[in-house]
């Protein structure tokens, strides 16, 4: 399987990621683009920081792309995260899959944004009119 | 034996900063640093979890630390 990881400080390139996963062999290709929202629990939040250990970052992310091609016959995932500060709309992660067939793109699609939450070292903060919250970090 | 210890989010505002250096008894395990910085520390006792990495890979408690490794604090994880 082709793997594509990344973590920049850049504006994400949605098409690009597409276009590393686009093979002669896929009858489908999957894509999941995390965008930052507008409203956290009705407060209006201003932008995000997001912050990565970078090197743990991008080896973990490569664990889940295994993980997936170990369970799902997939030919090719991408998966680029941004860092720094972003606003309304901005992408954070875009992840890329292509399969054969349409029900494994979508099963290791749905995988890796669900595991990346979870295990990869990146953390993000809210930053509100009245305040900054990271998420998840307390009880 | 010092050990570097790496913060990342909000571990880095309750550390003081995104490095941090502390003295471990030889032999130490990545479980005796986390109680000494939980003691050191006590907000990171309120966060909803915290781990170790050790060289990049998260760390079962008894994973013994040598003087050579990078350790990091990871709070829990908000990628995505």
């Amino acid at each position: 399987m082709d793997i594509q990881i990344q973590i920049s400080d850049k504006p994400l390139d949605i098409m690009a990621c597409i276009a590393q996963v686009t093979k002669p062999n896929a009858g489908g290709i999957d894509v999941f683009i995390g965008t930052v929202r507008d409203t956290t629990q009705g407060k209006a939040v201003l932008r995000l920081e997001f912050e990565a250990y970078q090197s743990m970052a991008i080896q973990e992310m490569h664990r889940i792309a295994e993980q997936a091609a170990a369970k799902w016959p997939v030919h090719s995932m991408t998966i680029h995260h941004r860092t720094g500060v972003l606003h309304i709309g901005d992408a954070a992660v875009v992840i890329a899959v292509s399969a054969a067939h349409r029900a494994a793109a979508f099963e290791a699609c749905r995988f890796a944004i669900d595991t990346l939450k979870k295990t990869v070292p990146i953390w993000k903060k809210e930053v509100f009119e009245d305040g900054e919250v990271w998420v998840a970090a307390h009880p | 034996m010092h050990i570097n210890i790496l913060a990342f989010g909000i571990a880095k505002e309750i550390c003081g900063g995104s490095s941090l250096q502390l003295e471990v008894p030889d032999h130490a395990t990545a479980g005796d640093l986390k109680q000494l910085l939980a003691e050191q520390f006590p907000r990171l006792g309120g966060l909803a979890s915290f781990l170790l990495a050790v060289n990049e890979e998260f760390a079962a408690p008894d994973t013994r630390l040598s003087a050579r490794d990078e350790v990091a604090i990871i709070p829990p994880v908000s990628g995505g």
